[in-house]
């Protein structure tokens, strides 16, 4: 009884935490989304010397570890003088990080969306910018929905590590309560993991349910054709 | 200045893909409501010379003339140009996410800044014109593939271009679905589109065209009326060539 009293007592700071945490994905991965997807183009339809900045940009994000990436930018722009709260840093560190891995996500599906269609596009006079714009990125956003998913969660998850800059998302909440109550730790821990797992499910159901909405009529696969008729 | 340039004129084209020369001088001309099939073995730069034209591919050298505008001028708006010459693919290149009416539609409104409802109206118009309105409202992955390329004409056409370029439009289709698309390559030209075809349909080249041009290893072999073409050509190549393809498609005779 006292364990379910100390996660009630517990709910209001790990629910102002998660709304931190929230705000933080939404951050990271919209940065993460705007500089990925141009990127991505980047690298399809960009020159030599583009294609190469980018491609040593990707690496190097995505061969740092994440915590070492938010130290980087805390420490690194107090280091050049520059000032930048933690939340800052965080969305940079992990934002940038995210795009490198993103634009893997729609450089892939750029790729398989094919010369052909830019070619029909601009056959009929459209320019690069109007075909990107009208006849590529509503493709390849429909095709990146599956892996932007898996895109999400990690990031979501990820959120976490901004505890080491002493943001007070979720984690840090809990830790504080732990603290503070001189509590089972393993309890808020737990109730922090349930509340990570609903909002990874439920978004996972949003991306899913989006998936749906806008797939191309004629693409179903064979099953979901023969499960129509069944019913 | 002559008072009625050609449509299409051509001038000694070259195109190389690394050290590979696929076009070796090219030049030819086109007429208005002239239509011209090009015909070669595979890999002689037939469809190569036909996205020169248009100049998704540009060539290396040479001059592209269309209507009296040079498109190998470095200063010419070739989006605009591209207007005027509808292309019709091989594997069709519909617009994948876009249901049959959309892609007629797109370039209405997005190029050539037409309102909605005008816009819809002419492509409706457009895909009549094809056979095709009660289909208005399908995806190409719905479509045959017959429909999927009527489709595809629909769409250059509604830009109201000056020339159609045809890249083997039926050789990716199941043989009873080529018909259909025939039919409407044909009504187009007696109907007086000026055309540049490339394509193995003999009997098409036999019943609609003004001159068929032999092309082989990049260049030109032959050129001429299809009566000359297929009852004495002046070249064995020529000749053995078309007999290939007579004993594959069995066309000549029609």
């Amino acid at each position: 009884m006292d364990n379910l009293m100390l996660i009630w007592d517990s709910l209001p700071a790990l629910l102002k935490g998660m709304l931190v945490t929230l705000q933080l994905t939404f951050a990271f991965l919209g940065l993460g989304f705007l500089v990925g997807i141009s990127i991505a183009f980047g690298q399809v339809y960009g020159n030599k010397l583009i294609k190469t900045v980018i491609s040593v940009y990707e690496k190097i994000f995505r061969a740092i570890p994440a915590l070492v990436l938010l130290f980087l930018f805390y420490f690194g722009a107090a280091f050049i003088g520059i000032k930048l709260s933690a939340f800052i840093s965080a969305c940079l560190a992990m934002g940038l990080r995210s795009s490198a891995y993103q634009s893997q996500i729609f450089r892939g599906a750029i790729q398989s969306v094919g010369k052909e269609q830019m070619m029909a596009s601009r056959s009929i006079g459209m320019s690069q910018f109007k075909s990107i714009i009208y006849v590529i990125l509503p493709q390849i956003l429909r095709l990146s929905i599956p892996s932007w998913t898996n895109e999400f969660a990690i990031v979501l998850k990820d959120t976490s590590l901004v505890y080491a800059l002493g943001i007070t998302e979720m984690l840090r909440q809990g830790r504080y309560i732990i603290a503070r109550t001189y509590g089972n730790s393993l309890l808020i821990y737990i109730t922090a993991a349930v509340i990570y797992f609903i909002l990874v499910f439920a978004g996972s159901k949003f991306f899913g349910l989006l998936e749906k909405k806008f797939k191309i009529p004629g693409y179903e696969t064979k099953e979901e054709k023969e499960g129509v008729r069944a019913v | 200045m002559l008072s009625n340039p050609p449509i299409l004129l051509l001038k000694n084209i070259h195109k190389s893909y690394g050290t590979e020369e696929v076009l070796k001088g090219v030049s030819f001309e086109l007429n208005k409501g002239e239509t011209k099939v090009l015909i070669g073995p595979s890999g002689t730069g037939k469809s190569t010379l036909l996205r020169c034209i248009n100049q998704l591919t540009p060539p290396d050298q040479g001059e592209v003339w269309l209507n009296g505008t040079e498109l190998t001028d470095s200063k010419v708006d070739i989006n605009k140009a591209r207007q005027q010459m509808g292309m019709v693919f091989q594997h069709f290149n519909l617009f994948a996410h876009l249901d049959a009416l959309n892609n007629v539609k797109l370039g209405l409104t997005k190029v050539k800044g037409m309102n909605e409802e005008e816009a819809k109206s002419k492509a409706i118009e457009e895909l009549e014109r094809v056979g095709l309105s009660t289909q208005a409202s399908s995806y190409p992955a719905q479509l045959s593939g017959g429909q999927q390329q009527r489709v595809g004409i629909a769409r250059a056409l509604a830009m109201d271009p000056k020339l159609m370029l045809f890249d083997e439009p039926t050789s990716a289709l199941d043989p009873e679905l080529i018909g259909e698309v025939l039919e409407v390559m044909i009504d187009l030209a007696e109907a007086g589109m000026t055309m540049l075809v490339v394509t193995h349909e003999m009997g098409f080249a036999r019943s609609v065209c003004d001159e068929i041009i032999f092309l082989e290893n990049g260049k030109i072999v032959e050129q001429g009326s299809p009566r000359q073409f297929f009852e004495s050509p002046e070249h064995k190549r020529t000749q053995g060539f078309l007999d290939k393809i007579s004993e594959l498609y069995g066309g000549a005779e029609r």
